[in-house]
C-alpha cells in the first residue's frame, strides 16, 4: 500500500530562487559591512577580509514573543540538590531571559551575527562593484596595439617548426592502412588459392601456381612502396592572432613627505593608494609600482622608505612631478602601459611652484595619463595648489581631485573618483 | 529454512525497503491496529533535504527570501558539520508523504518508515486537532494554488511588492490563526471559483465599511459606536483580511494564503511531544517486534538502537548541549509509561490512575493520542514516577526578586505542581503573547488599536516594534499597542507612524 519513489535525480535546486532572492536582498547590508570593514580596518586586512558577519537583527524576521521581565515558572530535568524554597541565584546572561538557559542557548546562535563566507574575489567584487576603470572602454574601442598568439587547431599548411608530429605521424597510419587495404585483402585470398592448388597435389611448375606467385609478388611490392609518411600526411599547429588589450599598469604613487605630513596623513594617504592598487590588480595582469616621495626633492624609493621614513623640509612639488615624467619616458611607453597616478598631499606648496606643476601636468604628463588622481589630506584652507590644480582638472577630463578629512573620507572619495562612467 | 532474516547488509535497495514496509505495515495494522493514511515515501538526497528544510518543510511552497535565508543558515551549518539533517520530514497530507535520506543506512530507513510512515502519519490522521484543523487530502493541492497565485502576482504587481506584503504578513503569522472557531477546508477547485467572487465581494464591502458620507446626522451615534470591533479579535491576519481599508484584493488573497498556512502548521506546534512521542514510541514498538519475529539481527537492532538512543537523549539542566525538555524524549517515556500503568500498574499508579491502570494498553494509548494535545496530555498522564525519573524540579524566575526560586520538585508534595508547570509550559495560550485587535477608529483617524493582554506580568519582546511597522504596512493606517496589565490598567506600548 506505500509507493515508493526515487526523487533523487530531480532537480536539487528546489530553493535556488529562493536563495537568490535572500542573497540579493541580503548583498545591500553586504555591501555596506564590506565598505564599514574598509574604511575602519587596518590595511593589510582589506586583501584578506573574507569572512563577514551581517548583525541578525537586521536580517532577521519579527514575530511578536515574550520579552524578558515579568513572572516565568520553568521545569527543568536533572535535579539532583535542589530542595522546594530553596533559593538559587539567577544564572548570569540566563537572568530574566525567557525560558531559561535552555531558550538562552537556543537562541544563543541566532543573536550571533549571521556570518557569510566571502571569497577574496566576492569580497572585492562587492568593493569595487559600481567601479570601473575610467576610460578602460575607450582604451579598448579605440583599437590596441599589443596582440597575441592564440592555438587555433591544426592547418594542412605552415611553416616547418610548426609541424605537429603526432598528428602528422597518426595521418600517416590512416593513409597507409587505407591504401593497403585492397592489396592485402587480395594476398590473402591468392594466398589461400595458392595453398590450396599445393595442398591439391600441384607442382611448383604448375602454371597457375605461377601465375599466382607472381601477382602475389607483384602486390607485396605495392603495399611496400606505399610511402611511410607524405606531404599529404603533414599538419601544422595553427595560431592566429587575437588582439588584447594592454594588460599591463603602472601606478605612480606620489607623495609628499615634507614635515607637515604626520603619519597619520600618511597612513591615510596610504589607504588611498592600497585602494587604487587592489583595483587596478582586478583589471590587468601586471601592474608595476613606483614610488616618489618628495619634500624640495623628489626621489624614487622602495615602499617602505615611502611610507615609514620621516623627512623634513618644505616642499616643491613639481620636482616629483618632474620626477614622474622622467621615469615615464625611460621605462613605461604609453602605447604599451597604461599609466595611472595617484598624488597625496597636504596641499602645501611653494606659492610660485603651483603655476609650474599646473604646467608640467597639462604639457607633459596629463597626455600620457589613463588616469590622475590627486586627494588633499587636510584640514585647513585650499592653498595654491589647489586652485592650480583645479584649473588641470577643467582641461583634463580623466583629472580627479578630492579632499579627505579622515579615514571615514577615503572610500567615499574613492568611489567618486572612479564613479561608473555611464556607457 | 535458516534464517528469516530479511538482510544483513547495511546497503538498503528499493527492493528491500519494499520488503520492510510491508513488514512493518503489516505489524501496524494488523498486530497493533494502527489506522494510517496511504504511504508516499520518496527518496531525496541531502541536499534536497535542506530543500525541504528550508520551505519548512512542505514539499512545494510560494517563494519568498526567508526561505533562502534558512537554506543558506542551514546548509552552512551543516557543511562545517555543526548540525546533522533530520532523518526524515513526514507531511500531514493523504497520502503522507515521507522523506528519506539517502545516506541512511538500511536499518536507519526501516527506523523512519516506522517512524514516519506509521507512527507520525497515524498521528495525524487520529488527533483530534489535526482532523479539525487540517485538511490532509487538499493541503497539496492548496498548496499548488497559493504558489502559483503568488508568482502571478509577482508578474503582475512585481516581486518587490509581493515580498514586501509576505514580510509583513510572516511577522503576524502566530496571530493568524483561529484557536476556537474550526476553520472551513480546503478546496483547490472551490479556492479558485470563489476567489475572484470574494475579491469582489469583500472589496465592496470594505468600500461599504469606509463610505465617508454618513446616511444622516444620528444623535448619539458616537455614544453608541464606542468600540468597533464589538468583541477584541484574536486572529489579526483574518481581521487585516477582511478589514483593512487600503489592501487591493490580490494583497487580501494573499493574506489569506498565509493565514491558511500558519492555521495549518497550528496543531503541529502544539502536539510536539505527542506527536514525536507517538512517532518514537511506535518505531520502537515495530522494530522490536521485527526484532522478536526474527526478521531482523542483532547487528540491525544494535545499529538501530544507537541511533533511537540518540533521538530520546535528554541532557540534564546544567550541561552544556542542554537545550530545554527533548520533545523525543519526553513524549517517548510518557508513551511507554503510559503503556506501563496498564501492563504492571503499582499502587501508586492505581492511586493516580485509577482509571486507566490495568487496562488494554492499546486502547488507552489510541484514546490518548486522539484526543489529547501537549498540554493536556501532561496534564492528563504524566506520572509521578516519569518526574522522578527524569528528576524534574519547577523554578520560579520573578524578576522583582534576587534569586529564582524552586517552587516543586519531585517528590510527594510536588508532583501535581509539577506537572501543572510542565503542562503550561507547552500551553501556546500562554507560551505566546495574547495580542488582539481591540478597536478601529472608523469616524476618525482609522487608526487601529491592538491590546496586548499580559499573563505574569511578561512584556513584549522588542521586536514587537518592528512588528507594528509591518501592521501599519497591512492596515494602511496608524497602529497603536496597548498593554493591559493584570489589575486592567491600559499603557500605549507603541505607535506607528
Amino acid at each position: 500500500m506505500s509507493h515508493f519513489i526515487d526523487r533523487r535525480l530531480n532537480g536539487r535546486n528546489k530553493s535556488a530562487v529562493n536563495r537568490q532572492r535572500f542573497i540579493r536582498r541580503y548583498k545591500s547590508q553586504l555591501k555596506r559591512s564590506v565598505a564599514e570593514a574598509v574604511n575602519k580596518r587596518s590595511i593589510t586586512d582589506v586583501d584578506s577580509g573574507e569572512r563577514v558577519g551581517i548583525p541578525a537583527r537586521d536580517i532577521s524576521e519579527p514575530l511578536l514573543h515574550h520579552g524578558s521581565g515579568g513572572t516565568r515558572d520553568q521545569v527543568y530535568p536533572g535535579n539532583r540538590e535542589f530542595e522546594t524554597g530553596d533559593r538559587i541565584r539567577r544564572p548570569p546572561g540566563g537572568g530574566g531571559q525567557g525560558g531559561g538557559q535552555g531558550k538562552a542557548s537556543k537562541d544563543g546562535r541566532g543573536e550571533d551575527d549571521f556570518v557569510f563566507e566571502l571569497s577574496r574575489e566576492e569580497f572585492m567584487d562587492l568593493l569595487f562593484e559600481d567601479l570601473a576603470l575610467p576610460n578602460l572602454v575607450r582604451n579598448q574601442l579605440m583599437g590596441t596595439t599589443e596582440f597575441k598568439n592564440v592555438r587555433a587547431g591544426y592547418a594542412t599548411d605552415g611553416s616547418p617548426s610548426n609541424i605537429d608530429v603526432v598528428r602528422s605521424l597518426k595521418g600517416a597510419i590512416a593513409r597507409r592502412t587505407a591504401l593497403g587495404a585492397p592489396s592485402r585483402a587480395r594476398i590473402r585470398e591468392l594466398e589461400e588459392e595458392l595453398a590450396a592448388l599445393l595442398a591439391g597435389g600441384a607442382g611448383e611448375r604448375d602454371a597457375r601456381v605461377v601465375a599466382l606467385r607472381e601477382e602475389i609478388d607483384a602486390l607485396k611490392t605495392r603495399v611496400a612502396a606505399l610511402p611511410f609518411i607524405d606531404s599529404f600526411d603533414l599538419r601544422y599547429q595553427s595560431f592566429t592572432k587575437q588582439p588584447e588589450p594592454t594588460s599591463k599598469a603602472v601606478m605612480l604613487c606620489i607623495m609628499d613627505v615634507s614635515g607637515s605630513m604626520d603619519q597619520v596623513r600618511k597612513n591615510l594617504a596610504k589607504r588611498f593608494f592600497i585602494l587604487l592598487y587592489l583595483f587596478l590588480q582586478r583589471n590587468y595582469d601586471q601592474i608595476d609600482l613606483v614610488f616618489i616621495r618628495h619634500h624640495t626633492i623628489a626621489q624614487e624609493v622602495d615602499e617602505q622608505d615611502f611610507f615609514y621614513s620621516r623627512e623634513t623640509g618644505g616642499t616643491v612639488v613639481s620636482s616629483a612631478l618632474n620626477l614622474a615624467h622622467e621615469i615615464l619616458r625611460e621605462r613605461y611607453d604609453p602605447s604599451v602601459w597604461n599609466i595611472y597616478a595617484a598624488q597625496a598631499s597636504d596641499g602645501d606648496n611653494w606659492d610660485s611652484d603651483s603655476n609650474i606643476c599646473r604646467d608640467i601636468l597639462v604639457d607633459k604628463l596629463m597626455p600620457l595619463m589613463r588616469y590622475f588622481a590627486y586627494v588633499e589630506i587636510t584640514p585647513r584652507q585650499h592653498q595654491s595648489l589647489w586652485y592650480a590644480y583645479q584649473e588641470v582638472m577643467a582641461l583634463h577630463p580623466h583629472f580627479a581631485m578630492q579632499e579627505i578629512d579622515g579615514a571615514d573620507d577615503i572610500f567615499p572619495v574613492f568611489r567618486e573618483l572612479f564613479r561608473r562612467e555611464p556607457a | 529454512m535458516s534464517s528469516r532474516i530479511i538482510s544483513e547488509s547495511l546497503e538498503w535497495t528499493f527492493p528491500l525497503l519494499e520488503r520492510f514496509d510491508r513488514e512493518i505495515g503489516r505489524i501496524a495494522h494488523d498486530v497493533y491496529g494502527l489506522d494510517t493514511y496511504a504511504n508516499q515515501i520518496e527518496v531525496i538526497t541531502s541536499e534536497q533535504m535542506i530543500d525541504a528544510y528550508s520551505s519548512v518543510g512542505l514539499p512545494i511552497n510560494y517563494q519568498h527570501w526567508s526561505f533562502g535565508k534558512q537554506f543558506v543558515a542551514t546548509e552552512q551549518t551543516y557543511r562545517r558539520g555543526q548540525m546533522g539533517l533530520a532523518y526524515e520530514i513526514v507531511i500531514n497530507s493523504d497520502p503522507c508523504i515521507a522523506y528519506l535520506m539517502e545516506e541512511n543506512t538500511l536499518p536507519m530507513q526501516a527506523l523512519v518508515i516506522a517512524h514516519a510512515s506509521y507512527g507520525h502519519n497515524s498521528f495525524f490522521k487520529g488527533n483530534y486537532l489535526f482532523r479539525t484543523w487540517t485538511s490532509a487530502d487538499a493541503i497539496i493541492d492548496y498548496l499548488v494554488f497559493a504558489r502559483r497565485f503568488i508568482a502571478e502576482c509577482e508578474e503582475r504587481h512585481g516581486e518587490e511588492a509581493v515580498e514586501l506584503l509576505l514580510d509583513s504578513c510572516h511577522a503576524l503569522m502566530n496571530q493568524g490563526v483561529d484557536r476556537y472557531k474550526r476553520p472551513s477546508p480546503l478546496s483547490l477547485a472551490e479556492e479558485q471559483r470563489r476567489q475572484e467572487e470574494r475579491a469582489a465581494y469583500l472589496q465592496s464591502q470594505v468600500n461599504d465599511l469606509w463610505r465617508t458620507l454618513p446616511p444622516g446626522p444620528e444623535v448619539g451615534d458616537e455614544q453608541r459606536e464606542e468600540r468597533w470591533p464589538e468583541e477584541p479579535q484574536e486572529n489579526l491576519l483574518y481581521f487585516i483580511e477582511k478589514n483593512a481599508p487600503l489592501l487591493e484584493p490580490w494583497q487580501r488573497e494573499i493574506v489569506r494564503i498565509v493565514r491558511r498556512i500558519a492555521q495549518y502548521f497550528y496543531p503541529q506546534r502544539q502536539t510536539q511531544v505527542m506527536n514525536e512521542g507517538w512517532a518514537t514510541f511506535w518505531h520502537y514498538t515495530l522494530m522490536n517486534h521485527l526484532y522478536d519475529e526474527g526478521l531482523v539481527g542483532d547487528g540491525f537492532m544494535m545499529e538501530f538502537l544507537q541511533s533511537h538512543t540518540g533521538v530520546i537523549y535528554q541532557p540534564e539542566f546544567d550541561k552544556p548541549y542542554f537545550n530545554g525538555i527533548n520533545p523525543y524524549a519526553l513524549g517517548f517515556a510518557m508513551m511507554r509509561d503510559i503503556r506501563r500503568i496498564c501492563e504492571a500498574p503499582t499502587d501508586e499508579d492505581r492511586e493516580w490512575f485509577p482509571d486507566i491502570a490495568g487496562g488494554d494498553w492499546l486502547q488507552v494509548l489510541d484514546f490518548a493520542m486522539r484526543n489529547f494535545k501537549d498540554e493536556s496530555f501532561i496534564a492528563q498522564y504524566l506520572s509521578p514516577r516519569l518526574m522522578r525519573e527524569f528528576h524534574l524540579f519547577a523554578v520560579r524566575d520573578d524578576d522583582r526578586e534576587e534569586q529564582l526560586e524552586v517552587t516543586a520538585i519531585h517528590e510527594e508534595q510536588g508532583y501535581r505542581a509539577l506537572r501543572q508547570a510542565l503542562a503550561e509550559q507547552y500551553n501556546l495560550g500562554s507560551r505566546e503573547p495574547n495580542v488582539q485587535v481591540y478597536h478601529v477608529d472608523r469616524r476618525g483617524d482609522r487608526s487601529l488599536t491592538l491590546r496586548h493582554f499580559r499573563h505574569n506580568r511578561r512584556p513584549l519582546d522588542e521586536s514587537a516594534e518592528e512588528v507594528l511597522r509591518h501592521v501599519h504596512r497591512l492596515w494602511g493606517f496608524k497602529v497603536r499597542l496597548e498593554s493591559v496589565d493584570e489589575q486592567g490598567r491600559v499603557q500605549l506600548v507603541g505607535e506607528c507612524p
